[in-house]
Parts: C-alpha cells; structure tokens; sequence
C-alpha cells in the first residue's frame, strides 16, 4: 500500500531521485575498493617481525678506513664481548641487516637439488651466531641452535655457503611440507647446506616482499666486510633507555675510528618509520572514506528535507485522513529504502567495475565478495540515519496545517 | 542586470542558509580533497630537472641473456664496469658520465671533532654541467683529472658550511677514509628529486632525500677501490672476489647517462648502441642478439614507477569523492531552483525571458561555487599542512602550495559548481508561467 504510494510520489521527483541513486551507487563502488585498499596495507603494517621488538636496540656501525677480514672480525668480537658485559644487555649479535629494515632485499634462491632451474622458494638471509636467536627472543621448534665453532667471519660470499643454516618454520614447511626439516639438505645459490634448526616465526628483512615474507634463514656467520654492520641489542626489562645511552659510549671507548649514525635506536621507532608513508596514505584513504559517507548522509539529508517541506500540505492531508505518525515516519524510511537499495543494486556492478580497473592498472587484488554485503549494509543504516531527522520532522507535521490555506 | 542577478542570488541564497551551507561545504570539502591529493601527485611526479630531463638518456645494456631474471627480459639500469669503460672511450655523445654511489667516513682535521659519514658520487666532469650543477666557488675538475684519475673533489655547500664554515675552501684537503683529496669546487644549491640520476633499481621507487655531499672522479674511485654503496648486481653464478675480478665481471653496478640535445643527437647514439651490442655478440661475449634500451628521464622515471601507486589510487579516490559530491549538488541546487518555481513562473509572466532566468540561476550558482571554493581553499591548506603529520618529513617537504594550485583550486570549484547547477538551471528555465500562477 505504501509502497505503491511513494513510487507515485518517487514519479513526480524522477530526477532527484535518480541522481541520489546514482550518488548512493558511486559511494558504494568507491568505499567498497578504498576499504579493501586500507585493509590490505593495515595486514601489510601489522605483519608480525617474530621478534622481542619492544627489548631490541639497533646501532649502526661502519668502521673508517679499509681493513682486511681477519682484523674486521677481531673488531667485532672485542665490540660484541664489550656490548653483552653492559650491564643492562640481555643479549647481542652482529648483522649486515635487521628484521624489516628496508624496501632493499638480498635474495636467496633455496632448491632441493643443485642446479635447480626454479628454485623451490625464495628467501632473504641474516648473518647470525650462537646468540642471536636469545638476542632476538626467537623460539626453536626444532633442531638446535649453532654452536660457536660454526660461525665463519669473512666476507658475504662465506656467508652464503654455510654448512649448517636455520631456517624458519614458514620455509621449512614449503620446502618439506609436514616432514621435519632438521637434517635435510638444501641448495642456497647452489650451494649445499644443511639445516639444523627451524624457528617459530621471523620476517625477512626486504618490507616490500608477499609472497617470502617470512621465509627467512639464519647463516651461521660475522659481518666480518667492509661495508659496516648493524650490532642488534636487547635489553633487560626497563633497562632499555640505559642500553641506548651506554651502548654507543662503550663502542667509542674501544675504538673511536667509527661512524655510527644517528646513534643507538630503538628497534620499534625504526620499524614505525620503515611503515610511516604507508600509514600516511592509509590514513588519507580513510579521510577521504570518512568524508565521502558524510557527503552522502549530508546530501540525503538535505534532500529529503527540502521533499518534506515541499509536502507539509500532503502530508497534512494524510494525516487529517487517519494516518498515524508512525505512518509518516515509516513513509519517508520506505521511501529512503528503496532509493537507497535502487543506488546499492546499481553501486555493486559499479564496485566490481572499479575493482576490476584498478586490478588493471594498479596491481590490486581482486575484492573480496564479503566486502559487498558489508558497504550495502552499512550505506543502508547511514541512509536511514539520514532520513531518520526530516522523516521525523515531517511525523510532526499536524493535521491542522490542511485548514491553513497557503 | 549582473547586479540585479546578484541581488536576487544574496537573497535566495539567505533565504534557506541550511540548504545553500550544505552545498558550500559540499563543493569545498569535494574540491579540497582532490586538491590535497593533487598536491601530492605533482610534488612525486614533478620534472626533477626542467628543461633538461627530457634530453639526458640513461642507456641500458642487456649484457646477461638469458641469466637475466627479469621476465620481460628488460636489460637491468646499471652497466657492468667493463660496458660502461666501451661507452665512456667510444665518447659516442657530446657529454657523458659514468656514475656510482659512493660513501666515506670523514675524519676531520681536528681531533676533537667526531668523524661523520658522507655521501656522494664518482662521477665524469661531464656531470656537472649535464645535471646544471651550479658552482658557489671553483669549478668541476678538468678532462685530464678524469683521465688520470686525481684526487680532486667538488663538496656540497652544506659539507662546506660545516667543515669550512662557508668559506671558499678551493685547494683546501679533506680526508676522506684514509685517503686526502683537494676541494677543486664548492657546488650551490643543487638536489633534484627524486634522485633520479641514481637510481639503481627499479625496486626503489622512494629515492627522496638529501643533496651528496662529494663528487670524485670516477677514474680515481675505480683505481681506489672506492666500492659502490649501492650494491653490485651479479649473476647467480658469478665466482669472483676482490675489485679486478668485479671490474672484469658481467656484474652490474654502474649507472651511465648521456646527454643528446637533438632528437638526431638520440636516433644516432641509439643506433650506435644497438651496434655496441652487435659487435658484443660478434665477438662471442654476447650469444644474444642486442637487447637495449635508450630512455630518458620521463620515461625512465615512468618505467621505474618514480610515483608511489597508492598516491595515484589515492588521487583517484579523491576524484571519486568529489564527482560523489558533485552529484550530491546537482540534487540540492534542483531542490533549491524548483522551490522557486513560484518566483520563476512570476518572472516570466513579466517578461523575463528563458535565457535571462537561465543566466540568473547560473549565476548564482557561480556564487556559491566561489563561496565553496574558498571553503575549499581553507581545506586545502589544512589538508597540505596536515601532509607533514602524515607523511615522512621527506616527501612532505615536496607537497607545497602555490598560486598555481590556489588559483586551480577556485577554478575548479567554479566550473564544477556551474557544470553541476546545469540540468538544474534548465529545468527552472522550462518552468511553464500559466501553470505557478494558477496554482497559487
């Protein structure tokens, strides 16, 4: 009965009512693709590193002047003997890198055989020693961790064909599904190794990496080259601050002829800089998300208004007729209903046209169909929240106004 | 008449505030938000070298074949040392340099002082006038330093402000790592962004930051052993180690440009390159026909994605959002315009012809777009501002606002706001006088 009454009524407003449906539609299409955008660069921000982030000091050291391996690694036994003796460190070890240091990855090509075509998966690698995995607070789930006579200090390419390496439980299962990896054999660039421990979880160095992000491995070696290290820190529990500032003093004390900029940072700041640019434009997107279904409810609202206005003679009538206010009310909520349902059938297509646009041009994945219900639930409730104050209104109307004449 | 038209504007514009508010902030907050995001679109995608970019050409070779793991098998940006030596003696270009990254720990000649890390680039002394490099005291090097390979050395005004403070340090040493160079020149203010000039891969797309702070001669850096700060990029089964088996490795490392003021200048250092290729295949180094590529800095930074994707995405929801407003404004003005159908129908009946109701209209809706665009302006500059808190200090130090943006910004929301209150204007102009009268 109502319903045939506001599509008589929708007849007389064909114009308004087609571009609020156009309107609703557009929102739709845009919100539905922006919150898939935010959501999958908040999952990007809020990959897990494995990590004790909140212990983890980071310095970065670079040595001035050329020196020859043997003394490079001299130097960093004298540094790492000197920075686990400080009295608020738990633990250290040296590294050419650190977990999400930076959008630069080191690949690692880990096959099952040598002379691989393609290899099994890729991987990014940390230089590491008997001490990292207590420094980084990482869990073995199997094997065991290395022993100080299998840590090499030499030159990157030692590093990459170590004998023994751990790896992470994310790669262990890609290369040898359910079976345990600990004594298997594995071929890093061709080169054979052997692993000995797997991990819980630690994500790979390179921020910009999906498909190995967590496919890491552990070489079993010192950053012993020329072009610096990273010396990483955790510290005892409230002790953090006091590492930060005892850490750098120690280092200079033992040999001043080195550069470490910026200092001793925290491992949390490094990391929510690492992340700052994607949370600025993921805060940008929901602004403008934000601001969009505002523009919507706004316009609704205005527009209803001004109908509700226009019809305080016809809506006198009715009610001098017999109609309740509720009648009213529940008129103008239809009415907001099947405009806003006519934009969300519209607004769907529009969504998925978008998507695909997008997926051509902007290397975004395809859009989850659960995030079609979800926008056409919630522009049904801001529709109706923006109909609620003129539908109001308009139930307030008395019957008496009939009996004024204009 | 205008002042009449504008009269009646005022006033209508009064009579409903709730309605004509709406449609301001409407427009303001529609055109803001694609003016922000505008701002930050042209800040990443603006010429880093006006003038200049679209005739310095970065040639690439593809000296790997099919160990080239690049799926398009695109040849890579940096030239193995051995490529980029054949170009700078085949001298096939009015000016060219070789370029790599470099980095020093500087020991400053008073001990009291820290050393600090500084960085910059081997370079030819082509570079400085290829990149307009302008000079604050001295000069680039000489050809034969290139030749020879001296320890010359041009510092960034910022180097010299701190370690001469500002003075002119010409023929001053500076020791850097364990070696001392003499400062031949000072270089002014110079720090185009992004870095293109740099860019070693195509994997990092924000290079943003400071000016270098040394240029060496690249012949020096390479007898040295000055080694790349970048990173060297060798095939999986290179064996090699030490600088001679890197030099005379198919190891990519080193960025090489060319400058071809002429169009011909371009056709004919790109043959010359397809055929430095050709005679690599000829005598056996290659076993692949030659697969080169000649870009210049447009096209390179286009090739390289210089401009972050969720920028343009975000500029793209932006658009979006004010076409959603814009359609929001099409429905307000209707209701506002046919409210008045009364007056219209008045009009009319007086002699007012469709034109004249029509311009009325459109003028007050030019009204309230100039209204909505300072609103927008406002936002704008909040929303550029705010940029600082959302971004890194990096690449918010390059969203700026001009006159330019300012006077896009009033523009846009005009000529949107009029585009919008069209349909609207029409439908007032088609209002039949007989049938308001009688009805009222």
């Amino acid at each position: 009965m109502q319903i045939r009454l506001i599509l008589a009524a929708l007849r007389q407003h064909r114009a308004a009512t087609v571009l609020v449906v156009l309107q609703i539609a557009l929102t739709l299409a845009i919100v539905c693709n922006a919150l898939f955008i935010i959501q999958l660069r908040l999952a990007h921000i809020a990959r897990p590193t494995g990590i004790d982030e909140a212990h983890i000091v980071v310095i970065q050291n670079q040595w001035i002047g050329k020196h020859e391996t043997a003394q490079l690694s001299a130097r960093l036994a004298t540094d790492l003997a000197a920075l686990r003796q400080l009295p608020g460190v738990a633990d250290a070890y040296a590294d050419y890198t650190y977990p999400v240091a930076g959008p630069w990855a080191a690949l690692l090509r880990i096959g099952l055989k040598p002379d691989q075509r393609a290899p099994t998966s890729f991987a990014e690698g940390y230089q590491a020693d008997d001490h990292t995995l207590s420094t980084l607070g990482l869990q073995l789930v199997a094997g065991r961790n290395f022993r100080p006579d299998e840590i090499v200090a030499g030159s990157v390419d030692d590093a990459l064909a170590p004998p023994v390496i751990i790896v992470t439980r994310d790669l262990a299962e890609r290369l040898f599904a359910h079976e345990s990896a600990v004594r298997k054999r594995v071929y890093i660039s061709d080169k054979p190794s052997t692993i000995i421990g797997v991990v819980r979880h630690l994500e790979v160095p390179a921020v910009g990496t999906h498909s190995f992000a967590y496919c890491s491995v552990l070489l079993p070696s010192w950053p012993a080259w020329p072009y610096g290290n990273f010396y990483v820190l955790r510290a005892k529990p409230g002790q953090l601050d006091a590492v930060m500032r005892a850490a750098p003093k120690a280092l200079l004390a033992i040999n001043r002829m080195r550069v470490m900029e910026g200092g001793a940072k925290r491992y949390s700041d490094l990391r929510a800089a690492v992340y700052a640019d994607d949370r600025g434009v993921t805060l940008l997107m929901s602004m403008i998300c934000v601001v969009l279904l505002l523009a919507t409810v706004g316009g609704i609202g205005g527009l209803t208004s001004f109908w509700v206005g226009q019809r305080r003679r016809q809506i006198g009538i009715r009610r001098a007729l017999g109609a309740t206010r509720g009648d009213i009310l529940r008129y103008f909520q239809t009415e907001n209903f099947l405009i806003v349902s006519g934009g969300i059938a519209l607004g769907l297509l529009l969504a998925v046209v978008l998507n695909l646009f997008l997926m051509k041009h902007y290397e975004l994945r395809r859009l989850p169909l659960s995030y079609l219900p979800i926008s056409a639930l919630v522009l049904w409730l801001l529709g109706q929240l923006a109909v609620l104050g003129p539908a109001l209104r308009a139930a307030a109307v008395p019957p008496v106004v009939v009996t004024r004449s204009v | 008449m205008f002042g009449y038209y504008f009269e009646l504007a005022v006033r209508s514009l009064r009579r409903s505030p709730v309605l004509t508010i709406l449609v301001v902030v409407l427009i303001g907050t529609g055109v803001a938000s694609s003016m922000v995001t505008f701002a930050a679109l042209r800040a990443m995608s603006a010429d880093p070298m006006p003038g200049k970019s679209a005739q310095l050409y970065r040639p690439q070779i593809d000296n790997w074949g099919p160990a080239n793991p690049d799926a398009h098998r695109e040849p890579p940006l940096t030239l193995s040392y051995i490529d980029a030596e054949a170009l700078l003696h085949a001298h096939a270009a009015p000016r060219q340099t070789a370029l790599y990254q470099v980095a020093f720990s500087l020991v400053p000649a008073d001990a009291t002082r820290a050393p600090f890390a500084v960085k910059g680039y081997a370079v030819t002394t082509d570079f400085f006038a290829m990149f307009n490099v302008p000079m604050a005291y001295g000069a680039g090097w000489s050809a034969s330093d290139d030749d020879k390979g001296t320890d010359a050395l041009v510092i960034s005004r910022r180097l010299n402000d701190r370690l001469f403070g500002g003075t002119d340090s010409v023929g001053r040493e500076i020791r850097l790592d364990n070696h001392d160079y003499r400062v031949v020149g000072v270089a002014g203010d110079w720090n185009p962004q992004p870095r293109f000039y740099a860019t070693g891969s195509i994997h990092v797309t924000t290079d943003h930051g400071d000016a270098p702070d040394v240029f060496l001669p690249f012949t020096h850096a390479v007898e040295q052993q000055v080694a790349t700060a970048w990173g060297n990029y060798c095939r999986p089964d290179y064996k090699g180690t030490g600088w001679d088996a890197l030099l005379h490795s198919e190891c990519v490392w080193v960025a090489f440009w060319v400058d071809l003021p002429t169009p011909a200048d371009a056709r004919h250092y790109a043959s010359f390159l397809h055929n430095y290729a050709a005679a690599q295949q000829r005598m056996g180094r290659f076993s692949w026909p030659p697969n080169v590529r000649l870009r210049n800095v447009p096209q390179l930074l286009a090739y390289v994605h210089a401009v972050p994707e969720q920028v343009r995405v975000s500029f793209l929801l932006a658009l979006g959002l004010q076409l959603v407003c814009l359609v929001n404004v099409i429905g307000l003005l209707l209701a506002k315009f046919m409210r008045r159908s009364p007056e219209i129908g008045v009009r009319r009946a007086l002699g007012a012809s469709r034109r004249a109701i029509g311009l009325q209209f459109l003028i007050e809706a030019a009204m309230v777009g100039a209204v909505g665009g300072l609103l927008g302006l406002l936002l704008t500059g909040i929303g550029v501002y705010g940029m600082g808190a959302l971004f890194t200090s990096k690449i918010a130090r390059l969203v700026h606002i001009d006159a330019g943006l300012l006077g896009l910004t009033m523009l846009v929301s005009m000529v949107a706001t009029v585009l919008a209150a069209l349909y609207p204007t029409w439908r007032a102009a088609q209002v039949q006088p007989a049938w308001q009268l009688k009805s009222n």
